[in-house]
Order: structure tokens, then C-alpha cells, then sequence
């Protein structure tokens, strides 16, 4: 039998997970600050929603002209629509916070689709938002009760139950942070599992009809074509939009508990 | 038996353990799994009950899911760290 004239293609399974790569490392003495993919990937974003934001807002009239500022009109009373029922009339003032946190989270998750490392697949992302919205949450209580109002709910009903009330109190923002991490990083590992087996069964295939001798498939892999696309609807788009509108909706409603200021 | 062919042997017995593990980990996606479930029937219950209750049903039964989601979401780490970050093969040395 003849010699085949290339190696067979690989058929072994390589699923690798790893964390955020660090881009930049700047070193101020014995301790070294990491910029990380998801900071880089935060400052894209960051500029490309402003220029977006500037362009929509970009000379607005009474009576709109534009489709333009439709849209701009449009998300502006959603948010606000969104807050009033959720919160109540005197609580407007958080639409932007809602807003910006809202935008910032879909557009950090949908990254993926482009190509990039979602955003909300780093603990330090979704954990920093959990921690302000956890920030806002103490600042009402203890601008509403005082600091002795607010020391002492944690020994309601009975004095016995305060370690359980600290830890529900600490639970909250570890939640949130875990919940949209969690949701979005089993969809990365899930779908990196999906890409490595669809690999090795290309390269089962092509083993098969004996293609060893063309290079370019080591680079292209059939099966590879439009079934992750099935997946990524699930995994990236809705469930990107649903954790970011969950993570909102629980920010509404533990900061309008705190602030007490329901009046919907 | 030498020192090598223990750590080898003590190395498969971590691995097999944090496989066992991550998959006793993953059990804890059925409560979820059951509660969801509950809380969707629920919810199809309302709106079909009060048509017009349906943009709030949802709501509700969205972040309802969420919230429920959080202790099977506890287990999925667990499991993804039990099997991608190997946390325990370190300890051996």
C-alpha cells in the first residue's frame, strides 16, 4: 500500500476554557496593574454607544423631523415608562442609571457575536455593577432610616436572626454578580465544547473520504458552518437580553424596596 | 512503588474525583429545572385567565425565573470549576 502523502487530520478533542487574556500590564513597583480584554473591550464600547448616543441626539427639535430622533424619543420613554411602574412616579431620576447600565450590559454581552470576549463572561465586570447597585441600595437605606435605623433592621424580627439577615444582606449583590456570570459563562463553555466537536467531526469526515492532502482545510471545517449560529441566537442573544433585563429589573426592585418610594 | 508512580496514581484518583464531583454538582440544576417549569405553567395560567394582565405576567415571570435560576446556576460553577480550573491537582505536591 502507498505511503499517504499527508498526516491524517487531528481527531482529538481540544476544549480549552480560559479567563480574559491581559493586554496591558503597567508596573508600579512590586504590585502590576492588568488591563484585561474586558476592560478593552468595556473602552470600545464605552466610545462607540457615546459617538452613537451624540449622533442620535444630534439637533433635536420640539416636534421631531427625524426617524432619528424617533428612536432617540423612543428608548428615552421606555426607560423612563420602565422605572415609573417599576420603582414609582418620584423615581425617575434612576431611568439613566437604569438606562446606562442596561445598554452597557447588552451591548458588553452581544460583543460576542462580533467576534470579541463578552464582557459579562468576567466576574470583575458583572461583580463591579452587583457592588453599585449594592452601594445604592445601602446609601437609601441609611439615608431613610439613619445609621441606627439602619444597624437595627438587621435585628428585626429577633435579635437571634442577625447573622442570617447580614448574610441575605451580602448575598444580594453576590447573586446578581453570579447569576449574569454564570448564565453567560456556561454559554461560552457550551458553545467552545459545540466548536471543538464540530472540529474533530470535520476531521473524522474528511479523514473518511481521504482529503489529508489538501491544506486548507485545516483551516476550515464544514460542519462548523451554521450550526453554531443556532446556538449563538440562544446562548449569546437571548440570553444576553434577558440577563441584562433581569439585572436591571433586580436593581429596580431592591432599590425602590430600599428607597421605600412606592407609589405605582 | 515509587514516588512517581503514587503522585500518578494520586493525581488519576483527584481526577476522577473532580469528575464525580461536577456531575453530583450538576444535580443541582433539577430544582430549577422543576420550579421554572411551575412558575411558566403559572404564569400561562394567569394570561389565560386575564389576557390583559399578559405584559405583567411575563415580567414578573421572567425575573421570577431568574431569581430561581441562581441556585442551579451555584451548582454550574461549581461544576466548571471542578473540571476547567482543577483546583485540587495543586494540593498534591
Amino acid at each position: 500500500m502507498e505511503t499517504l502523502l499527508a498526516e491524517d487530520f487531528s481527531t482529538e478533542l481540544d476544549v480549552s476554557v480560559v479567563g480574559p487574556r491581559k493586554m496591558i500590564q503597567i508596573a508600579f513597583g512590586d504590585f502590576t496593574l492588568d488591563i484585561s480584554e474586558t476592560i478593552v473591550t468595556g473602552w470600545l464600547i464605552i466610545v462607540v454607544l457615546f459617538i452613537l448616543m451624540k449622533w442620535l441626539t444630534k439637533d433635536l427639535k420640539v416636534v421631531p423631523e427625524t426617524k432619528r430622533q424617533v428612536i432617540a424619543e423612543y428608548i428615552v420613554e421606555f426607560f423612563n415608562n420602565t422605572v415609573k411602574e417599576m420603582m414609582g412616579e418620584s423615581m425617575v431620576k434612576f431611568a439613566p442609571y437604569i438606562a446606562t447600565i442596561f445598554t452597557f450590559a447588552l451591548t458588553g454581552a452581544l460583543v460576542s457575536i462580533l467576534g470579541f470576549r463578552s464582557m459579562t463572561v468576567d466576574i470583575n465586570c458583572t461583580g463591579t455593577w452587583a457592588v453599585m447597585t449594592f452601594v445604592l441600595i445601602t446609601y437609601y437605606k441609611l439615608k431613610n432610616n439613619g445609621a441606627g435605623g439602619y444597624l437595627k433592621s438587621f435585628a428585626e424580627p429577633v435579635i437571634f436572626i442577625t447573622p442570617i439577615n447580614i448574610l441575605s444582606e451580602v448575598a444580594t449583590p453576590l447573586a446578581m454578580a453570579l447569576r449574569m456570570f454564570g448564565n453567560m459563562a456556561s454559554g461560552m463553555i457550551i458553545t467552545s465544547i459545540v466548536y471543538a466537536f464540530l472540529t474533530v467531526l470535520s476531521n473524522v469526515v474528511y479523514n473518511a473520504l481521504s482529503l489529508q492532502a489538501l491544506e486548507f482545510l485545516n483551516y476550515f471545517h464544514i460542519f462548523q458552518i451554521g450550526i453554531p449560529a443556532a446556538l449563538s441566537i440562544y446562548f449569546d442573544f437571548f440570553s444576553g437580553v434577558i440577563q441584562s433585563y433581569v439585572f436591571i429589573m433586580l436593581t429596580m426592585v431592591y432599590v425602590g424596596q430600599a428607597a421605600g418610594a412606592n407609589d405605582a | 512503588m515509587t514516588y512517581e508512580q503514587t503522585l500518578l496514581i494520586a493525581k488519576a484518583i483527584v481526577l476522577a474525583g473532580q469528575g464525580i464531583g461536577a456531575g453530583l454538582a450538576l444535580i443541582a440544576g433539577i430544582g430549577p429545572g422543576i420550579g421554572e417549569g411551575y412558575a411558566v405553567g403559572k404564569a400561562i395560567e394567569t394570561i389565560g385567565r386575564q389576557p390583559e394582565a399578559k405584559s405583567s405576567a411575563q415580567q414578573t415571570m421572567f425575573v421570577g425565573c431568574a431569581v430561581a435560576e441562581s441556585t442551579g446556576i451555584y451548582g454550574l460553577l461549581v461544576g466548571i470549576i471542578l473540571l476547567f480550573v482543577n483546583p485540587f491537582l495543586g494540593r498534591l505536591e
